[in-house]
């Protein structure tokens, strides 16, 4: 898992609400039995035709979607399944950040599990920034803030909160198992104890 | 005396292996892990690269539900998975089945099913149980009192490796459903009224406990496809007290205890509910006696209506977008709609009861000629308790196809598609953009407005149905 401390780069904007997980990843590319390539069906029905073909004119088929690192949604993003496949898709297209105004639960764990990070901003931030797409922000996981540069010159620091382990994971790329390993003493009490 | 308990902070608090920090989660203990061929190869790949086996094998249960076919085998006996790599991953849980001793039923049990039916029948799902899944609708199994939810394929491999999962505690939510709900009110029309009043994402961050009258009223199937649909409201887990209907419904079931152990357990069961007293962080009431059937029109779970009522008027760019996508315009009464495909199934209703509440709408009537009806039961048990009932016969005889065990065209990954723009009456649980396959528009509904749509052509209630046929 690589770690994530600090990263500036342009910002993708999906103005969708509720974006699901079946959107980021249909069902039928569930099959596989690893995550390899899943990048290329990120978000197949919105942005490839039946052929598998870009449809042109959608946003993430622009040349800059896959060098943008952040991806801000529309509120409520990752709702429905519980596949990690949608992360992993996410990452494998290039993003590495995801900013709404809520994410749903089991997408925000897996997002932090496979080192996506997922950033919750206050309504009224998350809706100016739905208005800056391609705009460059910076995503600071140290300072738990995002740091905007408006167009006419003022600079916005919008602190975010983030559960504090998953933080001391992302920032130094951990995998939480060792964490659960860790524990064995503690498991091995409990087992014994039922 | 202690501080009175929520049925959660019960189920948490006896689970806590070791206690959340300021900077750590929780360690909480899982009693049972239910596996199924989709979400598990990867969490299998964790145990090989840390070299370690499965932990509790005897608190793991596999089945094989989402990718494969519900049509039966050809002659040579060969299946006819919708794809090769399906296929695939289909036998890589049985070979990780077999190298980790994991109990898994195949083809050839008796018991196979959908994850979320199968625990429950076996007796496996017990109260007071911490239960997960790789699974979003894991949340079905709170019906019997247990705390079960969904996760991602890592932690599947945590819990396969130390039977533990790191969890922060979320919030807690008592929905009360005072009175009772009218006659051709089903447990699906509750859950979608719940949706529609809490909205797609009220739960996110709560578990939600079930309780008041209506939901005690209701049979276990239907405990199931209302906590089953807590997921769609945003929340991980939706419970409800064990009572006297859960205990009746465990008794005898294979995996639960028997005899003497089983009264035992049932009276700890019982004392699991709620103290008087307990504090929610959030807490509703909401009156069942106005409830009517209903079924949605957009594209998330949340955007329902009663049958009868007209689509309503875009209110914002989202609802706009999906107003366009299902092909509706606001003011446009439902009836309207022609229908080309329904399906009865799924862990939300493919229970026992639901096929007989289709079957009975069904009875002496048929499928309209331009509607495909794909009936899909949701075990072998299922499928050989309606048989032996004759369902499967009022069902082909209406014209609708009797198909095998399996998650089928809720997700469509096995085959089992909806065309693009074709409009489909399901009993399953999303009606996301292109759930049931690229460009298919879901409609979901309970298995009575289900096969009164079948038999109408378009979307229709049983009363329309009944009142059609009496004028």
């Amino acid at each position: 898992m690589q770690a994530i401390t600090k990263l500036t780069g342009p910002i993708l904007v999906l103005e969708q609400e509720n974006i699901d997980t079946d959107q980021i990843i249909p069902a039928r590319f569930l099959t596989a039995t690893d995550f390899d390539g899943i990048g290329d069906h990120l978000f197949a029905d919105w942005r490839l035709d039946a052929n598998g073909e870009p449809k042109p004119g959608h946003v993430l088929n622009e040349p800059r979607a896959r060098r943008s690192p952040i991806l801000v949604g529309g509120h409520n993003f990752g709702c429905g399944s519980s596949r990690e496949h949608a992360p992993h898709a996410l990452l494998g297209f290039g993003f590495r950040v995801v900013i709404s105004s809520q994410i749903a639960d089991i997408f925000r764990n897996n997002s932090q599990n496979v080192g996506l990070l997922p950033v919750v901003l206050e309504a009224d931030q998350h809706a100016a920034l739905m208005q800056m797409d391609g705009e460059e922000i910076t995503v600071d996981l140290e300072q738990c803030n995002v740091v905007v540069k408006t167009a006419d010159g003022v600079e916005h620091c919008w602190p975010f909160s983030i559960d504090p382990f998953a933080r001391h994971c992302l920032m130094r790329g951990l995998d939480r198992f060792e964490f659960l390993n860790r524990a064995e003493d503690a498991i091995v009490a409990f087992e014994e104890n039922r | 005396m202690s501080a009175a308990e929520s049925l959660f902070d019960k189920l948490w608090n006896s689970h806590l292996v070791q206690a959340q920090s300021e900077s750590t989660p929780a360690i909480i203990y899982i009693d049972l892990h239910l596996v199924h061929e989709v979400t598990s190869p990867q969490g299998f790949d964790l145990l090989r690269e840390k070299g370690i086996g499965v932990r509790r094998p005897e608190r793991t249960l596999a089945t094989l539900d989402h990718s494969t076919p519900t049509l039966p085998p050809d002659a040579n006996g060969k299946r006819p998975y919708y794809t090769e790599q399906a296929h695939r991953q289909v036998q890589t849980l049985r070979d990780n089945c077999k190298e980790y001793g994991i109990e898994l039923h195949d083809w050839d049990s008796p018991y196979r099913g959908i994850v979320h039916v199968m625990g429950p029948e076996m007796g496996a799902t017990q109260p007071g149980m911490t239960i997960v899944c790789g699974d979003s609708h894991t949340s079905t199994h709170g019906a019997f009192g247990a705390l079960a939810f969904g996760i991602g394929t890592t932690e599947v491999g945590h819990v396969l490796a130390k039977q533990c999962l790191l969890q922060s505690k979320p919030k807690s939510m008592r929905i009360n459903v005072n009175g009772r709900l009218p006659e051709n009110v089903t447990a699906k029309d509750l859950a979608l009224n719940i949706i529609r009043y809490l909205g797609m994402n009220g739960g996110t961050g709560f578990v939600i406990e079930y309780a008041g009258e209506a939901v005690r009223s209701l049979d276990m199937e239907g405990r199931m496809t209302l906590c089953n649909l807590t997921i769609e409201a945003g929340a991980r887990a939706g419970m409800i007290a064990p009572d006297e209907t859960t205990i009746n419904y465990l008794r005898g079931r294979p995996k639960a205890p028997q005899g003497e152990d089983f009264e035992q357990a049932a009276s700890c069961w019982l004392q699991l509910a709620s103290d008087e007293g307990a504090v929610f962080d959030n807490e509703m009431t909401l009156e069942a006696s106005i409830m009517r059937p209903s079924i949605t029109y957009g594209t998330d779970p949340g955007m329902s209506l009663d049958i009868g009522e007209p689509v309503p008027r875009a209110v914002s760019k989202s609802h706009e977008k999906a107003l366009q996508y299902m092909g509706f315009q606001g003011g446009q009464q439902m009836n309207e709609r022609n229908v080309d495909v329904v399906f009865i199934g799924s862990c939300t209703n493919g229970r026992l009861s639901d096929l007989r509440a289709a079957a009975n709408v069904l009875s002496g009537r048929r499928v309209a000629e331009h509607v495909r009806m794909l009936v899909v039961p949701g075990s072998e048990s299922v499928r050989r308790q309606a048989e032996s009932e004759g369902l499967h016969e009022i069902f082909s005889t209406a014209g609708a196809e009797w198909r095998l065990p399996g998650c089928s065209m809720c997700l469509a990954m096995n085959g089992d598609l909806v065309a693009a723009g074709e409009t489909a009456v399901s009993t399953s649980n999303r009606n996301f953009e292109g759930r049931q396959g690229s460009g298919s528009r879901t409609l979901l509904a309970s298995p009575e407005t289900a096969a009164a749509s079948a038999v109408m052509g378009r979307v229709a209630g049983v009363a329309d149905l009944q009142s059609l046929e009496n004028s």
